[in-house]
């Protein structure tokens, strides 16, 4: 107890090692946050979900806060619902069970570019005799533009900038530049906008309602991608796959090998040999060529990945280094002791060999975490990432096939590229520190 | 660092009276060779045995094949003419001419020692789906066609960062705790994130942002005719992949030479050298970087190796034209015989240069004696 005591005294020494152990506090506190608020099948039915799931954010969307950093502020996106009470809804009776159904949302309009497209999605309940709908937009200098009327179906979309009737209204024009400019100047209008949706009903029970789709240039927190994903869902669940990833393959690799080195020094013999023509044989293979063969022909997930992952890095350069240790330990006192009372094998090698090495895999083992989580970013890159998991390797994938780095949605690349390089430089600057006080021959140098 | 380690259980205690010199380092040598062929042998057979997956390689490419030959098929009009019967014979006579063609018929495990026999003799054969750009489907020119990509891109990068990190690490260990040799420390870390991540980053800055440097591949299209321009042009693709592989090993490897030298230069003949007032340069030539020499060469020769292979990833993203692309491409296609044939020479390069390292060893360090704890 008091040992640990003191390390941990030591370890608070050491400016880096604080630094580190917060990064990874903070990536640990962010994978409980994300585990909590997005649960496994949540987060695994939002990351696969196509159009049905994220319909009403924007294509290729940066972040909302780069408006922060810009001079020229790009619209946020935004959804509102009737459904849900955030846009407004007034049934009014009429005679012979038709109803007027007057709905409409007001926002403020300011900013310096056009949103990508405006949309209305209607969802409308009736039995034989089809729903009306009449649409208009209010400008802030009063002007009213009719925007189109339809017969509602059960599920309607009116997309505004391909609605043809309205682009013949508006002489060809391009509705996004017509809604929100002032016909004179031709300058972007700021100000109270406001979508009115008159409906009317023809059947007793029949019912509408709306949402208001306003696909601005930025959206949410994160960005958005190809898929019109929210980034974030990934972002957050990237943290706990990067850290168990991580952490598996590092622990596995190096509790495997500590295994396997001090049960060949302890029996000698044929069993240490083997152990060390195996560790030649392994230097042969090609070991990344090795993992994309596996990734494509046998498994994408990424679990898979891992077992061949710690397979392939226990019989490298740090069985010799083990066994080199265990060798003097096999000579020491207290072992001679354990044999002359006639202590088992096993109990020998795990109860008297392996923890002597404790201490000193630690430092090991937390440096050793980056390299296995870029590993799976690194595969990932290569098309060869878990299909089903969010990664942040998967989403670095994503942004480089739909040539992000060509068309400037520097965010996508730039957002998990960040949050690897934190999550790397926290294990490593944690190990650093470790392996100073762990390996006190290494503190003077 | 391993075979150093191993250099160092190697060190004669005292030469034995009995047996002469030419018969130990003649069975020595016979040992040593017998036991690196095996090693390739079983490294070699894995990997053949990966890459076909047990078998299962071979199904999706016979599916592979059905598909594409009934799909030609469909398309061709001399078909057309034919009795469905007729036609359905074609096709399948044709499909068994591919598989014939491709080897699928016979078992695989024959063809897996078929691929190893002609592996260890350097027979690379005809690969599958891959051809080089002059159009063979020889492993052979495959490679060839290849290789100065590869040994361009990683000679520059990882020689440069040899020798640089090399020469700042003496200089470095000279003037420990210095300034510099706190950055050195610092920034260290940075060498976690593999090549092609500091890529990204690059392409990100130099190519999408500034325009100053190109996205990737070797050289424009069309190339330059004239050679200056050429070479200019090769050089400008050049500079992105090759800093990104150097960057990202840079502070790293100077870190480690110079804990390594720091460690030599506290032995006790350096510190008796610093008291007979030896001139630095002289403490440095003589006292450090000779006994630490078979550490260094060690060191360079696995970095030739390196140069020979090839990095996968930072190829594919910059889409540079070598081998470590042409590996990762050849995985895509399923292609065994271009697979074993960048193995089997990765795996013979390996064992030669682990073969020689121990008689260099004798040469430079006169502690070490060839099979001399045998």
């Amino acid at each position: 107890m008091n040992t640990l005591r003191n390390t941990f005294k030591e370890i608070l020494r050491y400016p880096s090692a604080i630094a580190g152990g917060a990064v990874i506090l903070l990536l640990i506190a962010v994978s409980i946050y994300a585990v909590i608020t997005i649960p496994y099948n949540d987060a695994i039915r939002l990351w696969r979900g196509g159009e049905d799931v994220w319909f009403d954010s924007p294509k290729f969307a940066p972040p909302s806060w780069i408006n922060l950093f810009l001079s020229k502020k790009e619209p946020v996106s935004f959804a509102v619902n009737t459904a849900n009470g955030t846009m407004s809804k007034t049934v009014t009776a009429g005679a012979q069970n038709t109803s007027t159904i007057n709905m409409s949302y007001s926002f403020d309009f300011q900013y310096d570019e056009y949103p990508q497209e405006v949309s209305i999605y209607f969802t409308s309940k009736y039995v034989k005799k089809q729903p009306f709908a009449s649409v208009q937009w209010v400008t802030p200098d009063g002007r009213k533009i009719r925007i189109d009327d339809i017969a509602l179906d059960p599920q309607r979309t009116l997309r505004f900038s391909q609605d043809q009737r309205l682009i013949q209204r508006l002489n060809g024009e391009d509705p996004m530049k017509a809604l929100f400019e002032d016909p004179k100047t031709h300058a972007i209008l700021k100000g109270k906008y406001q979508v009115q949706i008159l409906g009317v009903t023809f059947e007793q029970g029949s019912d509408i309602n709306a949402e208001f789709v306003l696909y601005g240039q930025v959206a949410g927190l994160a960005g958005t991608d190809q898929n019109r994903r929210d980034l974030m869902v990934a972002l957050l669940w990237g943290a706990p796959i990067a850290l168990a990833f991580g952490l598996l393959a590092s622990i596995g690799t190096l509790v495997l090998t500590m295994i396997i080195a001090a049960i060949g020094t302890w029996y000698g013999g044929w069993m240490d040999d083997l152990i060390q023509r195996i560790t030649e044989i392994n230097l042969v293979l090609p070991q990344l060529a090795i993992l994309i063969m596996v990734g494509t022909f046998y498994s994408h997930s990424i679990w898979a990945i891992l077992g061949v992952t710690i397979l392939l890095n226990i019989f490298t350069g740090g069985i010799k280094s083990y066994r080199a240790i265990f060798v003097q330990v096999k000579e020491s006192m207290y072992i001679e002791a354990a044999r002359a009372y006639g202590a088992s094998n096993k109990r020998i090698i795990f109860l008297y060999l392996i923890p002597r090495m404790i201490p000193l895999l630690i430092p090991g083992l937390v440096s050793s975490v980056p390299s296995f989580v870029f590993l799976e970013s690194t595969l990932a890159v290569l098309g060869l990432g878990d299909p089903v998991l969010p990664t942040w390797g998967k989403i670095i994938d994503d942004a480089f096939s739909n040539g992000a780095l060509y068309k400037g949605y520097y965010y996508w690349i730039l957002e998990p590229a960040a949050l690897l390089m934190i999550t790397g430089l926290g294990f490593s600057l944690l190990g650093f520190a470790l392996d100073r006080i762990f390996n006190p021959r290494l503190r003077d140098i | 660092m391993a075979v150093a380690a191993q250099s160092a259980s190697e060190i004669s205690k005292k030469k034995s009276s009995s047996g002469s010199t030419l018969l130990r380092v003649g069975r020595y040598t016979a040992i040593r060779l017998l036991t690196l062929f095996v090693t390739v042998v079983i490294g070699v057979y894995l990997t053949i045995l990966i890459a076909n997956m047990g078998g299962y390689v071979d199904t999706i490419m016979k599916s592979q094949i059905t598909e594409r030959i009934t799909q030609a098929a469909a398309a061709n009009p001399t078909f057309r003419s034919m009795t469905p019967e007729q036609r359905q014979q074609t096709v399948q006579t044709q499909i068994a001419n591919e598989e014939n063609r491709m080897g699928l018929n016979t078992p695989v495990v024959i063809r897996n020692f078929t691929y190893l026999a002609n592996a260890l003799t350097l027979n690379l054969g005809r690969a599958i789906n891959m051809t080089s750009d002059s159009g063979s489907k020889e492993v052979r020119l495959i490679i060839l066609e290849r290789l100065p990509a590869t040994l361009l891109l990683m000679g520059t990068s990882e020689l440069s960062l040899f020798f640089i990190s090399l020469l700042l690490a003496l200089t470095l260990s000279r003037r420990y705790g210095s300034f510099w040799d706190k950055l050195v420390i610092l920034l260290s870390p940075t060498s976690t994130p593999p090549a092609w991540f500091y890529g990204i980053f690059l392409i990100l800055l130099f190519a999408a942002v500034f325009k100053l440097l190109p996205f990737g591949g070797m050289i424009d299209s069309p190339p330059p005719t004239n050679p200056v321009d050429f070479a200019l042009n090769v050089l400008k693709h050049l500079i992105l992949p090759a800093s990104a592989l150097f960057i990202s090993q840079f502070f790293l490897s100077i870190y480690n030479w110079r804990t390594f030298f720091l460690i030599y230069s506290s032995e006790d003949y350096v510190e008796m050298a610093k008291a007979k007032g030896l001139p630095p340069r002289d403490i440095e030539r003589r006292y450090i970087l000779r006994p630490t020499l078979p550490t260094i060469i060690t060191q360079f020769a696995l970095l030739l190796i390196t140069v020979w292979t090839g990095a996968i990833v930072t190829e594919t993203v910059f889409q540079w034209p070598g081998l470590g692309r042409t590996f990762y491409r050849a995985i895509g296609f399923f292609d065994t015989p271009v697979i074993v044939g960048l193995t089997i020479i990765y795996a013979y390069l390996l064992a030669i240069t682990v073969f020689l390292l121990d008689f260099v060893y004798a040469l430079v360090d006169p502690r070490v004696k060839v099979g001399g704890n045998q």
